[in-house]
């Protein structure tokens, strides 16, 4: 076990976990921020994503001892009132059905949207690859990102 | 005021109605400042014990309706209460919706499954409003001395025009909570729905895009520890022995149980259990011999093959049929096992204690999880609280009370309150799944006629794997189903729309073999059998030939069937019947990159009303595309006993970029509503098999698609 100060929506965290601890798990049971889905743990159905310096990564897979004093935001801090524009969409075009799969897809549609503010559905497509729905939400997910970029 | 300084209840029962007393009016005090725990509006202290509680009013008008039904993702807990609020007359905007926990008492059926919740509420849930609706009328007629018959409601307020009267539902509720209810009270006519019919949002929606704690891996309570547990690689073992002197030295670990041939790790964190129990050295015995698809395979040949004295269904004579026809087609599909793959794993939170338990999480049967606990532990129901979180899907897996069982028993042997997670491998390898079979028909064709139809099957551990009362039965004058179980230690279990997923795409592509054979278009020969079982009418069905027709020819013209084809894209079709619902699809398929690429799929629906069309829709483009999914990509199978993929890494799942562009039309035919977390699916398969045959003249019997990649590409 060793301590580690990590950063997560702006705000310090000390933890003490085992070094391999998946970030997940570190957000998911020692900071309670449970928004952060796990799915399958290999890194193939995205449910885990996070944005670590901006960048969406899959959190079963980062080990707590790589994170460092890196950014991290889960779908908890993204906005403040729960109305990133993304977030909005969601609600907008009515995405969720089960709901487990959609903070993992909101965080990726996030981090892609701040790249690509005019996106093809190619490029949706491709950016939106490693995230499941088991309920088949896809083509509302895509929905809903057409709309988040019309309002970026 | 505003809702959230109100910090005291009291809860005045109203009424008791037609089906069963229902509605509660809630007065919430003024008294700010003082802080006092607030009633349970179910608790016996109150003396309203025996009150089903649909509604709750409070005197500054907010109205709360429970969803009393398990909320897998299939929409129940915004449909539910739309049908209260509808006939309350509320405004759906103001509209508090909770999850009710388990109470038998005050509701009937908190059920997900069978594509049944709507179906069984429409009336019961529509007069629990209607009831709190009329004794607000009749509040209001009393306060302000008027015929009740000239008040009206609108979005939470009763009106009485001709005094220019206005009084919001929180000031009537004192009131009306003296006013007895008549035993029948008028439900709406359903020309007036107002909010029936609409597209409303999810109710949780907010809470999922925030990432607030909602599901049941999302449980956290004071003292609360996590366990996995390990159960025996292979289907048919048992547990031999077991060290965990290695786990026991790891940090977080608590402790190491054993229960029913499983190993319990309980600790800290769900990585240290997860850490403790990879260090579990597990000696398992097979006593034997372990089982494999193969010879599953070759067994339900065997048994196909065995005179059926019992057939499930018999219409005519048809091994004459067979004998007397000028040609005889004979196809056989296989169908593989299935996991579930709901995107939450199982898991479970149980608290045990020896004068209460406890049990929180996805559970599809709440009830029976209640019973199946009480069993399991010897102990009273009566001592057993059961809340649902909302699930992360649910597909049948969470009908079973495996997982429900794991809490219950490790927190039991523990005396902890217990978490219990199933990691990704643990879902994918526990069984309980679509169970596999084969399904050989026989078409006999006389004159140009198909004259006999019989399906000889075989599946494992299924009661019925058949569903003989489908289409075309009661079209084929001789017509047979023969069926017969396959025991085996691999443990099966409903699959998002049972047997009726695999059956349609088994029965639609037979049909459409058939229709080639014949040299007839598909679809219209379909629409010719079912002209021919509307002159039957000493043959008996489950479907209505009428409706039948109706979504078959909505879709002929919503995809422009028979019409110009586009070029390098192919089309198939399927319909199917199941859980009270008419479903009809065309598939277009072209063959792109080497691959199959489903790239638009029409979709016609009779479920009679639409309540929530936002849901209905989504519920419908989830079937076409979960099926689509699993007809393409999935397969599960026995090798040595054990399932053969463990993760998404090798179980492939539909991703956005395979998914077709879905257009779906519901007809307008009035009936009360039917399902629709299911029916989407079924036809899904059939249509995409039959839109590869016209592409690339291959048929392919056997799912997935994906393993004839080869054959289609030539
Ligand atoms: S849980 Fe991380 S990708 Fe699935
Ligand atoms: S909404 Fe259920 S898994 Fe995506």
């Amino acid at each position: 076990m060793k301590e580690y100060n990590i950063r997560v929506n702006g705000e310090s965290h000390i933890v003490e976990v085992h070094e391999d601890t998946p970030l997940m798990w570190v957000l998911r049971d020692s900071l309670g921020l449970v928004g952060t889905k796990y799915g399958c743990g290999i890194a193939q159905c995205g449910a885990c994503t996070v944005h670590v310096d901006g960048e969406a990564m899959r959190s079963c897979s980062m080990p707590i001892s790589s994170v460092g004093d890196k950014s991290i935001v889960t779908i908890e801090g993204l906005s403040k009132e729960g109305d990133h524009p993304v977030q909005q969409a969601w609600d907008e075009a009515d995405v969720s059905q089960c709901g487990y799969c959609q903070a993992g897809q909101i965080m990726t549609a996030v981090a892609f949207l701040n790249k690509n503010r005019t996106p093809s559905d190619d490029a949706i497509e491709e950016a939106m690859h490693g995230n499941i729905c088991r309920c088949g939400t896809y083509n509302r997910v895509k929905k809903a990102i057409k709309i988040a970029a019309d309002k970026m | 005021m505003a809702n959230h300084t109100l910090n005291r209840r009291t809860f005045i029962k109203v009424s008791t109605a037609a089906c069963g007393g229902l509605v509660i009016g809630a007065t919430w005090l003024s008294s700010c400042g003082q802080e006092e725990k607030p009633v349970d509006p179910r608790g016996e202290a109150d003396g309203f014990k025996e009150m089903n509680a649909y509604i709750k009013i409070a005197t500054n008008g907010v109205v709360t309706i429970n969803a009393p039904n398990p909320e897998i993702g299939q929409g129940v807990k915004t449909a539910l209460p739309m049908l209260v609020a509808e006939e309350l007359d509320m405004d759906w905007d103001k509209v508090i919706v909770e999850q009710a926990p388990l109470d038998t008492d005050n509701f009937f059926r908190q059920v997900a499954g069978g594509s049944g919740s709507v179906r069984e509420a429409w009336l019961p849930f529509r007069k629990a409003g209607a009831s709190a609706r009329y004794l607000l009328l009749a509040a209001a007629a009393q306060e302000w001395d008027v015929p009740m018959d000239d008040c009206r409601t609108m979005d939470g307020y009763v009106y009485h025009d001709g005094t220019a009267q206005k009084a919001h539902y929180g000031e009537l509720v004192n009131t009306a909570a003296d006013i007895d209810l008549p035993d029948e009270v008028p439900l709406k006519d359903k020309a007036n729905f107002r909010l029936i019919g609409t597209a409303v949002k999810n109710v949780d929606n907010r809470k999922i895009i925030t990432g607030q704690p909602l599901f049941g891996l999302d449980t956290k309570r004071e003292g609360m520890k996590y366990a996995m547990v390990v159960r025996p690689p292979a289907f048919g073992q048992t547990l031999d022995s077991y060290d965990d002197s290695e786990t026991m030295s790891m940090p977080g670990i608590h402790k190491v149980i054993s229960f029913d041939d499983k190993v319990a790790v309980i600790g800290d964190s769900t990585w240290a259990v997860k850490k403790g129990r990879d260090a579990l050295q597990i000696k398992w015995k097979t006593n034997d011999q372990l089982e494999s698809s193969e010879q599953h395979t070759a067994d339900f040949k065997n048994l196909i093959n065995r005179k059926s004295n019992d057939p499930k269904r018999k219409d005519g004579q048809v091994e004459s049929a067979i004998a007397d026809a000028d040609k005889v087609l004979e196809a056989t599909y296989e169908c593989p096992f299935l996991p579930h793959a709901c995107l939450e794993p199982m898991n479970f939170f149980a608290h045990v204690k020896d004068d209460h338990i406890e049990l929180n999480g996805p559970v599809q049967l709440p009830a029976r999880a209640r019973t199946h606990i009480a069993d399991k532990l010897e102990v009273e129901e009566e001592i057993i609280d059961v809340h649902m979180t909302r699930m992360g899907g649910g597909f049948g897996r969470r009908l079973y009370m495996d997982f429900v069982e794991d809490a219950a028993m490790v927190s039991k042997m523990t005396k902890l309150p217990i978490q219990v997670v199933w990691t990704r491998e643990d879902d994918m390898t526990a069984g309980v799944y679509r169970p596999a079979g084969m399904y050989n028909y026989k078409a006999a064709i006389k004159d140009d006629q198909l004259m006999g139809w019989h399906l000889r099957s075989a599946a494992i551990n299924t009661g019925n794997g058949t569903r003989e009362n489908n289409f075309p039965a009661g079209a084929v004058p001789n017509f047979q189903v023969d069926y017969h179980q396959l025991d085996s230690d691999v443990t099966i279990g409903a699959w998002r729309a049972p047997n009726h997923n695999f059956i349609a795409f088994s029965e639609e592509c037979f049909l459409d073999e058939v229709a080639h054979e014949l040299g007839k278009d598909p679809v219209d020969f379909r629409l010719e059998l079912l002209a021919s079982a509307k002159d039957k009418e000493d043959v008996q069905v489950d479907y209505d030939v009428g409706r039948y027709i109706g979504v078959i020819n909505r879709v002929k013209q919503m995809s422009g069937w028979g019409l110009s084809e586009k070029s390098g894209v192919y089309r198939g079709f399927g319909a199917h019947f199941s859980f009270g619902t008419y479903v009809a699809q065309v598939a277009e398929v072209a063959i792109e990159d080497d691959d199959i690429k489903v790239k638009k799929v029409y979709c016609a629906v009779d479920c009679g009303i639409v309540v929530n069309r936002s849901g209905a829709e989504t519920q419908i483009e989830g079937g076409i595309i979960d099926g689509l999914g699993h007809a393409l990509y999935g397969e599960l199978k026995i090798e040595e006993g054990k399932a053969n993929i463990t993760n998404f890494d090798k179980h492939r799942m539909i991703r956005m970029r395979e998914c077709p562009e879905v257009v779906i039309d519901f007809i307008d035919s009035g009936f009360d509503p039917q399902g629709l977390g299911e029916p989407g699916l079924p036809p899904i398969p059939a249509a995409v098999g039959n839109a590869i045959f016209a592409a690339t003249g291959v048929r392919i019997r056997k799912l997935p698609f994906i393993q004839h990649q080869k054959e289609l590409i030539g």
